[in-house]
């Protein structure tokens, strides 16, 4: 019955607009999905469905302490112009939404999924122009370690210690351990300079710049230290600690045995 | 005194009083227990376990083969690699365990076989006193009497003090050496390579920085225009390291004659600690404070980076800048006060 409906209405002088119109958007309606499939986390290309859901779950979730548009209150600040950076890197590791004030927010298990993570992503971008998300080229590990070992001595080793071991900073705030840590987020962290981290933008550290960095934080992790066990990387306070306690006290043990009588 | 001074010389006996040294020698004080009873060692009393013992130290010895054995195994079997560091962990580690209980096990070994199955007799042997006998004493005394006579050293009193000045004046040529042990610093403490329109360039690779480039919350690590050619680039860059933030210019609190030396907003400052010239970068963007990792001496870049924690005790200096024609930063001068650690001129 459907079959012969199609039958008739083929004749209908309507049919040609309608077929050359199922096509283009089949064709470009493809090619747009592969497309976003492929560089989906550029700048600008969030729909307008994301927009509208990011803003739905902002005034759910974030709005008691950003402001119902964004703009900031007294527990929160404006994220007007942090771009969708900002969002991935807080959303993305669960840092954001805050659990409890304190020194400084904790990474926690993430509260959205990255669906969701993105909606908010491109409602806060939809504000006003900020950082995005970065392309998947400049995350690759494939950058130049040597140089970005360089480079994150120069910039980032001061609080993150040497090998992204982390520190400590003041009044009970850290910086936190780099390994592990997703290289989309680093990369977002260097643009957005998340809450006490400074800023590096692009005309600091350039996305060269940032992905050799990336690229020798990844190698790092990868591979162990040529000095054996790190004792987590900390320096004298973990080795030290190591020295006292075990090689003196076996030290010691072997003193004792030395001048103790045979039975 | 008995014989021969072989005896122990207690502190009571009140002929023998200095052997206390400074010590109080109190009137009830413990008496020596003297030497504990001896004990028969296991081993001596059944032959089971001095066979035990043997085999024990054996033990330990062929152990010992065995962890050399595992080293030179190691050795080959873990072989070094110039592309990857990573092979110097297992070498090193297998290799050093190895020697390690090669010789550890000899040590044991040997110190057991000792313990155990050598003879356990325990001697016991009296302390010298440390005061010669009176005969000694006076001998000593006629031979320095003696040489004095034989050299004339007492009576011939222009030798003796020709070689009292000869001997003052011997060590006078070290001292003067002394002072080649470094080249006098002269000013170079006081001054850094940065001059009048010196342009502020990124550390390491030497890049002018535009004011545009630095944003708000931005950190950029800073070295003079022209580090990287100097001749000495270390030394040069230990006194001339800064570094540039940019904040809301209306937090700066700016003292009336440094008003021009930030550039709406961005400041410079020395990055070597005053306290004792460590790197102070940890820049914390809400708060401005500028931290150093050595020891925690805190400084407010919002208000001249003055101390508010920790031992340092002088602001960190700022270095005045500006902008040349094309946008790049550049320094008004020199810094107008040492950089880092004090020093006893300064």
């Amino acid at each position: 019955m459907f079959k012969r409906k199609i039958n008739n209405a083929r004749r209908n002088p309507f049919a040609a607009i309608l077929v050359i119109a199922a096509g283009l958007l089949v064709a470009g309606g493809g090619y747009a999905g592969a497309t976003a499939a492929v560089s989906h986390s550029t700048a600008g290309a969030y729909t307008a469905d994301q927009v509208t859901e990011g803003s739905k779950l902002f005034l759910a979730n974030c709005a008691s302490c950003h402001g119902k548009n964004a703009e900031g209150t007294n527990y929160g600040p404006s994220l007007i112009g942090v771009g969708a950076a900002s969002v991935d890197f807080q959303v993305g590791t669960g840092r954001m939404p805050g659990q409890a004030s304190g020194p400084q927010l904790m990474k926690k298990p993430v509260q959205f999924t990255p669906e969701q993570t993105e909606a908010l992503a491109a409602y806060v971008s939809s504000l006003a122009p900020g950082p995005s998300v970065p392309d998947e080229k400049w995350t690759a590990t494939t950058g130049n370690t040597t140089r970005g070992g360089e480079l994150f001595r120069i910039n980032c080793a001061m609080c993150h210690n040497a090998v992204g071991a982390g520190g400590a900073l003041t009044e009970g705030k850290f910086a936190p351990v780099l390994k592990g840590v997703e290289a989309k987020h680093i990369y977002e962290a260097m643009v957005t300079g998340p809450q006490n981290m400074p800023v590096f933008n692009d005309a600091n550290l350039t996305p060269q710049d940032k992905k050799d960095i990336i690229s020798y934080l990844k190698y790092m992790e990868a591979n162990p230290s040529a000095g054996g066990e790190e004792l987590g990387s900390l320096g004298p306070v973990a080795e030290g600690l190591f020295l006292w306690l075990f090689v003196l006290g076996g030290i010691v043990a072997i003193t004792i045995w030395l001048g103790a009588k045979s039975n | 005194m008995s014989s021969k001074g072989k005896d122990l010389v207690t502190g009571h006996d009140a002929e023998h009083e200095y052997e206390a040294g400074l010590a109080v020698v109190a009137p009830d004080a413990i008496k020596d227990p003297g030497l504990e009873p001896h004990r028969v060692r296991m081993t001596d009393k059944s032959e089971k376990h001095a066979k035990n013992a043997e085999r024990q130290v054996t033990a330990m010895f062929l152990t010992s083969i065995l962890g050399s054995a595992f080293a030179l195994w190691a050795y080959f079997a873990f072989p070094l690699s110039e592309t990857d560091l990573g092979t110097v962990r297992s070498n090193t580690l297998f290799l050093g365990l190895g020697i390690t209980l090669g010789l550890f096990g000899i040590g044991v070994g040997a110190v057991h076989w000792a313990k155990t199955l050598m003879p356990d007799a325990e001697v016991s042997e009296a302390r010298h006193q440390t005061r010669g006998s009176e005969e000694t004493r006076a001998r000593a005394i006629e031979i320095i009497d003696l040489a004095n006579q034989e050299s004339g050293f007492s009576r011939r009193k222009l030798i003796r003090r020709t070689l009292y000045g000869a001997l003052a004046f011997f060590p006078l040529p070290g001292i003067i050496i002394f002072g080649d042990l470094g080249p006098n610093p002269a000013d170079s403490l006081k001054h850094t390579m940065w001059r009048k329109g010196t342009r502020l360039t990124r550390d390491p690779y030497g890049t002018p920085i535009k004011a545009t480039d630095v944003t708000l919350g931005s950190v950029f690590h800073v070295i003079p225009e022209g580090l990287n050619e100097s001749e000495h680039k270390l030394e040069e860059k230990a006194k001339a390291a800064v570094l540039l933030v940019r904040v809301e210019p209306e937090i700066l609190k700016e003292s009336d004659e440094r008003k021009g030396w930030s550039y709406d907003g961005i400041v410079a400052y020395s990055k070597i600690c005053t306290h004792v010239g460590c790197p102070v970068a940890l820049y914390e963007q809400h708060t401005h404070h500028l931290l150093c990792p050595c020891h925690q001496s805190t400084f407010d870049l919002t208000n001249a980076c003055a101390v508010v924690f920790g031992p340092a005790s002088r602001p960190l200096p700022q270095l005045p800048i500006t902008v040349d024609a094309e946008g790049y930063l550049v320094a008004q001068s020199d810094f107008t006060e040492p950089v880092g650690p004090s020093f006893w001129e300064r």
